[in-house]
């Protein structure tokens, strides 16, 4: 590869390489022909958009998916990896997005799971797995995780650092982190980078995945950039900088991927939230959005933005606190009384909660405004399927055919139709929660042109997103969360990613940037 | 302005799937199976026998449907079908047959209700829930009557017994509520909520629709089927005995799955019941025609269960 220069230690043959990986999933090309090589003693980053084909391939790597043509390397050699069990027995270990713990058992048998020490054949002998479990964590830096509590009863911090556990629990020889620090706050972070660059020096090939470009910049030795599922550059971190890998990774300048920035002036307040709390979750939460604004929110994972986005919608109840919408007190008690009272909440997983599945586009996008299109019960045909039809024409949902199966939609296909059914309730408070998560630019382009569209028309949106450059380019304002708190309010001109993730991480207080 | 090609190309394009088509194909197999090896099967006696002894099953497997639509079960059925019967028996002389069978079948709604309510309202699991009302319904059966009662009313054996031409009442009587389901199920917002539920309650939930509303009804349907097909019964055998419907959930829940039903929710079509409920019902009367010991024929039946479910399991996109 023309990109490729100096990293690799000469002539050394290394411990993972792929070449010419093409996935096809029916008519969506997933991976076209991927090259890379991941060598030990190195942390390989691999960046991309959503869609990009980054799980994809270490969905490949780890065997958990098979390669439609192509080849695995390990130490110069082909392999066969046709399941999960194939790549853990070449020592390739995978530490998780998505939370693979199993709750109801103990962080000893979690980190250990399928290789707890025996006594005698049959018999666990539960000494030796305790002490190997907290070995483990000792290691991570977290002797303080007690290796006999139950994993439901863990934060969403500790629970990750969990799975890394699990990862390492056998030495292994490549290590692939998909965005280990989503959860993480700031001194966390530090202490896992410190175990990583330890893992490095003992020769461990680390493959680490992850948005936020900073980390890449700082643990990283190399970086493969992907797009639409191919190379599109692999070169030394030190080589590069932020911008470039950027325009690698979206195949044009950012800034034409949102609307215009606008001059929004505060007018009419329409949501004003006071002292809103829920046990456990959040406390003490303040804020206005005012009417035609975009509030964005931010924050790490399980800092309470859902869990606020869940009480203003009514599908969880909050414990404390006051709630004005449209100059009138407002307590939703279920969604149903939200969504009359014209407030519709975007949901961040749209397989669990967002879609049902086997179901069309047609029953899907007029879920949950069905009572408009029927009388005394009954459902006016003809009306719900031009009302489906207009969104899917309004959104440019593929395929057309409203008939389809939401099941068979690409990802960012789906949010549309999980889109338009918020749509179609007549809402005037939209709280869109990770609307892009896992969505293809061009559709990413589309939801945040409606998004545009519809605050000129008046509508008030709440825009909760991990993605920074997203809660930037969109939001009128940015709230910060923070373990339950809003930590920080920033303007348009104040929002950068530098502060938004100190604030976020506890680096700074974000209060003293309050505008 | 489309061609004849056009429309094929169409036609080719939305065929149904193999889990639609599968009932079909399993009814055509039975019937073929009962050509070859039992002339009798088509004697017009016999054929009358058959319809009327699909009825009962027909009837409760329709209300589980509605019930396993939403991801749930209903094993109380039999008990309810045995509640409706001893009750529409019990009461036809005194109240007259009309108002009789009303009592009966509302008081299999009622049952339902409180299955429904029970599972909904504390989000219990229905395979337990109705596991516990079954042995209740049942004892409530045995309080009403220990002994078969069996009506001198005039008209009691109309509802049963009536041939109407050459289909019996009660297998029109079944058509139509297949009918009025199907029509519950696809063309009403309770009916697409009830589908809706199945795949995904909590997006339904979160879609502002009374989630525990709408299971309730699912259950309130199977109950009231399940009792309109014990008096349906009652009324063709003439006498109502307490322990009427024994075991007739396992048949009901087996025309499901035969239908291209999925238990647990997400699939499953009033056509497809049908089918399976006929599917179902041939195979008992040729069992008998071929005079297959009672023992031999659970062995068959549940073969046969066993087949369909991996046919339906092997149709799966991997």
């Amino acid at each position: 590869m023309s990109t490729s220069s100096g990293a690799e230690p000469v002539g050394a043959v290394p411990v993972l390489a792929v070449t010419g990986i093409v996935k096809t999933y029916g008519a969506t090309h997933a991976l076209r022909g991927v090259d890379v090589m991941f060598y030990a003693g190195q942390v390989h980053a691999i960046v991309g958009e959503n869609g990009a084909g980054k799980s994809t391939l270490t969905r490949i790597i780890t065997g958990a998916t098979i390669a439609g043509a192509g080849q695995i390397l390990m130490d110069g050699k082909p392999v066969n990896m046709r399941a999960p069990l194939d790549g853990q027995r070449m020592g390739i270990r995978m530490v998780h997005q998505h939370h693979t713990l199993t709750l109801n058992l103990s962080v000893t048998e979690n980190i250990l799971l399928g290789r707890l020490p025996r006594a005698r054949p049959g018999w666990i002998d539960w000494g030796a797995a305790h002490l190997r479990a907290a070995a483990i964590l000792d290691e991570l830096g977290y002797a303080s995780i007690g290796v006999r509590r139950l994993a439901h009863s863990l934060t969403a911090a500790q629970r990750q650092i969990v799975e890394v556990a699990k990862a390492v629990s056998v030495e292994p020889r490549v290590l692939i982190m998909d965005e280990p620090t989503a959860a993480l706050a700031h001194e966390d972070i530090e202490r896992l980078f410190g175990f990583v660059r330890r893992l490095r020096e003992r020769g461990t090939s680390i493959i680490y995945i992850s948005h936020r470009l900073d980390e890449i910049f700082r643990i990283a030795d190399r970086v493969t950039v992907l797009r639409d599922g191919a190379v599109t550059g692999s070169l030394e971190t030190a080589a590069t900088d932020k911008a470039s890998l950027v325009r690698m990774m979206v195949g044009r300048p950012l800034e034409d991927l949102y609307p215009p920035p606008r001059a929004w002036r505060s007018a009419k307040v329409a949501l004003s939230v006071r002292g809103l709390a829920r046990d456990g979750a959040f406390e003490d939460v303040c804020f206005d959005v005012g009417e035609g604004e975009i509030v964005g929110m931010y924050g790490l994972i399980g800092s309470g933005r859902t869990e606020i986005a869940r009480c203003l919608y009514g599908a969880d109840r909050a414990t404390a606190g006051e709630v004005n919408w449209s100059g009138t007190p407002h307590v939703a008690r279920s969604p149903r009384e939200a969504l009359s009272a014209g407030i519709a909440l975007l949901t961040e997983d749209r397989l669990g909660d967002g879609l049902v599945r086997g179901m069309s586009i047609c029953d899907n996008a007029t879920l949950a405004s069905l009572p408009a299109v029927s009388r005394c019960g009954v459902l006016n045909r003809t009306r719900q399927r031009q009302r489906a039809e207009h969104q899917v024409r309004a959104l440019d949902i593929r395929p057309t055919d409203i008939d389809r199966d939401v099941a068979t939609l690409s990802g960012g296909n789906q949010q549309k139709v999980v889109l338009a059914k918020c749509l179609l309730t007549k809402a005037r408070l939209l709280i869109l929660d990770e609307p892009t998560h896992g969505v293809d630019i061009g559709a990413k382009r589309d939801i945040y042109q409606v998004i545009a569209k519809l605050v000129d028309e008046g509508m008030s949106v709440i825009l909760i997103s991990s993605d920074l450059p997203e809660v930037i380019g969109m939001s009128d304002r940015v709230l910060v969360m923070r373990e339950g708190r809003l930590v920080g309010e920033f303007g348009r001109a104040l929002a950068t990613e530098e502060a938004l993730l100190a604030s976020a991480s506890g680096l700074s207080d974000g209060r003293s940037n309050k505008l | 302005m489309k061609t004849v090609l056009d429309r094929w190309t169409l036609w080719l394009e939305c065929r149904p799937s193999w889990r639609a088509l599968m009932p079909v194909i399993c009814f055509l197999a039975v019937l073929l199976v009962g050509a070859l090896f039992a002339d009798a099967l088509f004697t017009e006696r016999n054929a009358s026998n058959l319809m009327r002894q699909t009825v009962a099953n027909g009837l409760i497997a329709l209300g589980m449907l509605v019930v396993i639509l939403t991801g749930g079960i209903d094993l109380s059925v039999g008990a309810v079908v045995a509640l409706g019967g001893v009750l529409f028996a019990g009461l036809a002389d005194q109240l007259g047959i009309a108002p009789a069978l009303a009592l009966a079948v509302l008081a299999g709604v009622v049952a339902g209700v409180v299955n429904g309510t029970i599972i909904s309202r504390f989000n219990l699991q229905p395979f337990i829930v109705t596991l516990a009302t079954m042995g209740v319904i049942r004892g409530v059966v045995y309080i009403y009557t220990e002994s078969p009662i069996s009506p001198a009313h005039p008209s009691f054996r109309e509802l049963g017994a009536t041939m109407v031409g050459p289909v019996s009442l009660g297998m029109l009587i079944m058509l139509a509520c297949y009918g009025c389901v199907s029509f519950f199920l696809n063309r009403t917002t309770t009916g697409r909520a009830t589908v809706a539920i199945g795949g995904n309650s909590e997006a339904v939930r979160l879609a502002g629709i009374n989630v525990q509303s709408t299971v309730t009804t699912a259950y309130a349907i199977s109950g009231g089927l399940s009792a309109f097909s014990g008096a349906i019964l009652v009324s063709r055998l003439g006498i109502a005995q307490p322990s009427l419907g024994f075991a007739y959930e396992l048949d009901a829940i087996a025309a499901c799955v035969i239908g291209g039903a999925i238990l647990g929710g997400g699939g499953g079509s009033v056509i497809g019941t049908l089918f399976g409920v006929f599917t179902l019902g041939i195979i008992n009367n040729l069992l008998n025609l071929l005079d297959v010991k009672s023992f031999y024929q659970d062995i068959v039946k549940g073969a046969v269960i066993i087949f369909a479910v991996l046919l339906l399991a092997r149709s799966k996109r991997p």
